[in-house]
């Protein structure tokens, strides 16, 4: 086994298990931390990857500004643990269908491709950040600004709603 | 074994690099404390730490002891796990930071390894980013801290270390936008490098350096890195008028050494950056062809070294005449191996030029705290969101346009 493929499952076994506590887990502040780390994980995933500024925006936008925002939100209402229900009706039936099928949807996408899933290593315009940079302001320049509007219009939006009445 | 050791020969030197960097900096930051004490005692017309060794040289060995000999004891109804994991988060990080300063522009050559200043690789190419992803988990540390001890006092720390790193990253992360510009690459060696050679008007040295294009970007960025680090006068979190003492109340001996410890190597490490982003990180200030200016810290060590020894022999306890001239006789010794051996003379000048800023900036820290008075919580977020990000995206703006029209240099 070379190093990178021991790395690679010591990560995807710790995103795994992030993920899984994240649901388990009854307080909501421990579910924001096991998301922290799943974050973190797949960072480390991009980086095994050759993917350094993606890695690195990773962690500064997921790990640090979102989750902050969340273990922010929680502190200051200061939820408590969270009671649990029985599982419903609509998530026991078609959930586990659900499940099923994407499981098998990607289980198959993965047989039928099986080489470019192997190759791992990402030389290509991804890897560097002027490829990325490039792919955004180039390629693809109408649909992100078009997304950096949208998002513009929900802060505005937010801000409105949350402003005080006017007296 | 001598296969095993050329096998992992980076391995091992990475290792033995971790061990030395982190006895530095935990050295370093025992010292700042003393350094802190006695400028802010001098500045309010105190003499600070004097009993224990002379000059109060010993104080930050006896605080060390006081910490691990403490009682610690677990308040009553906190989260255990959290509660215990956020000091190990504060350390761990504000730590792993400082392995990506590069300290030096030429390897030692030791064994048939290259072997560079700093424990990541010279060619880290996302060397800022990696380190404003690593301060950007920072804040977990205090936030955590003050959510899990299960008191208000914290908790309210806790919420105001929170609301101020996300108003004050935004401002950090564009400040340097600027510099990245200029230098076209995340690479702290490489932006040190793109600050050599002719700057403005074609003039050398200091003139080359950052600060100057930069200086609005400088003033964003060391503000915001200030407040990033929950110093005065921007140490809401741990405001000791009304939180007692902010998030970390709840945290008694080592746990709350773990902290300190934390938030002063954050410090140097922020130091570290000022310089290498603005202020050309280990390059003379002088013209390349001013080569008198080599035996610079010889010069001053050796006076500096004179003058310990001249202030030791006329001591009032026996221990300090001891302890003074001897480090003073070391410390002249040091300057003196430079002088006679010009291969060393030639590899401290980048170190010794940067440690020479990192100092000036930790001084600075040091006086504003001595200086300004504590911002209040309204003041301090209008600065961020209506003072510091415009400013920083204005400089941004105008980075770009310049550098468009007259190219980056």
């Amino acid at each position: 086994m070379t190093p990178q493929l021991a790395v690679f499952f010591v990560l995807a076994a710790l995103a795994v298990a992030g993920a899984i506590s994240l649901i388990l887990q009854k307080h909501p502040i421990h579910s924001a931390l096991s998301l922290i780390v799943v974050m973190v994980a797949l960072a480390g995933l991009y980086l095994l990857l050759g993917a350094e500024f993606v890695a690195a925006v990773q962690i500064i936008v997921y790990g640090g500004a979102i989750m902050v925002l969340f273990v922010f939100v929680i502190m200051l209402l200061n939820a408590g643990v969270e009671e649990h229900t029985s599982i419903s009706k609509m998530a026991g039936g078609p959930g586990l269908l659900l499940v099923v099928a994407l499981g098998g949807f990607i289980a198959a996408t993965i047989a039928r491709s099986s080489e470019s899933v192997q190759a791992a290593e990402q030389t290509g315009t991804l890897s560097s950040t002027r490829g990325i940079s490039s792919m955004i302001f180039k390629d693809f320049v109408y649909p992100f600004e078009l997304t950096s509007f949208l998002i513009l219009v929900a802060i505005l939006g937010a801000t409105v709603l949350a402003q005080r009445e006017k007296s | 074994m001598t296969s095993f050791l050329s096998a992992n020969a980076e391995l091992i030197i990475t290792i033995v690099k971790i061990a030395l960097l982190l006895f530095i900096v935990l050295t370093a930051n025992a010292y700042l404390t003393w350094f802190e004490r006695k400028v802010v005692a001098h500045i309010q017309s105190r003499w600070g730490p004097h009993r224990v060794g002379p000059h109060g040289l010993l104080q930050p060995l006896a605080d060390g002891a006081k910490f691990l000999f403490k009682e610690d004891p677990t308040p009553a109804g906190v989260d255990k796990f959290v509660y215990h994991l956020a000091p190990l988060l504060a350390l761990t990080l504000a730590l792993t930071a400082i392995a990506i300063i590069p300290f030096g522009p030429n390897p030692i050559r030791l064994f048939g390894h290259d072997i560079y200043l700093g424990i990541a690789s010279p060619d880290l190419n996302i060397g800022i980013l990696a380190l404003f992803a690593i301060t950007a988990l920072g804040v977990y540390g205090v936030a955590l801290a003050g959510w899990s001890s299960n008191s208000k006092y914290p908790l309210m720390g806790g919420l105001r270390s929170s609301a101020q790193m996300i108003s004050y990253e935004l401002a950090l992360t564009m400040s340097v936008v600027g510099v990245l510009l200029m230098a076209g690459t995340f690479n702290l060696r490489d932006i040190i490098k793109a600050q050599a050679g002719p700057g403005i008007f074609g003039w050398p040295g200091i003139f080359g350096w950052n600060i100057w294009p930069q200086l609005l970007g400088f003033f964003c960025f060391f503000v915001a890195a200030i407040a990033e680090t929950n110093r005065a006068p921007f140490d809401l979190p741990e405001a000791e008028q009304e939180l007692v003492a902010g998030f970390n109340t709840e945290y008694a001996s080592f746990k709350f050494a773990m902290f300190f410890i934390a938030e002063y190597t954050s410090m140097i490490t922020v130091s570290c950056l000022c310089s290498i982003m603005f202020f050309g990180g280990w390059l003379s200030p002088f013209p390349d062809t001013w080569t008198f200016t080599h035996y610079l810290p010889s010069a001053i060590l050796i006076a500096f070294g004179l003058w310990v020894i001249w202030d030791g022999i006329r001591y009032e306890t026996i221990l300090g005449r001891i302890m003074l001239p001897g480090l003073g006789t070391a410390i002249a010794g040091l300057g003196a191996v430079f002088v006679l051996f010009p291969g060393v003379n030639e590899f401290i000048q980048g170190p010794f030029w940067l440690l020479s800023k990192i100092f000036i900036f930790l001084f600075v820290y040091v006086w504003m705290r001595g200086t300004l008075p504590r911002f209040r919580y309204d003041q301090l977020m209008a600065f961020g969101w209506k003072l510091l990000l415009p400013a920083s995206i204005v400089n941004v703006i105008t980075t770009s346009f310049v550098i468009l029209k007259w190219g980056a240099k």
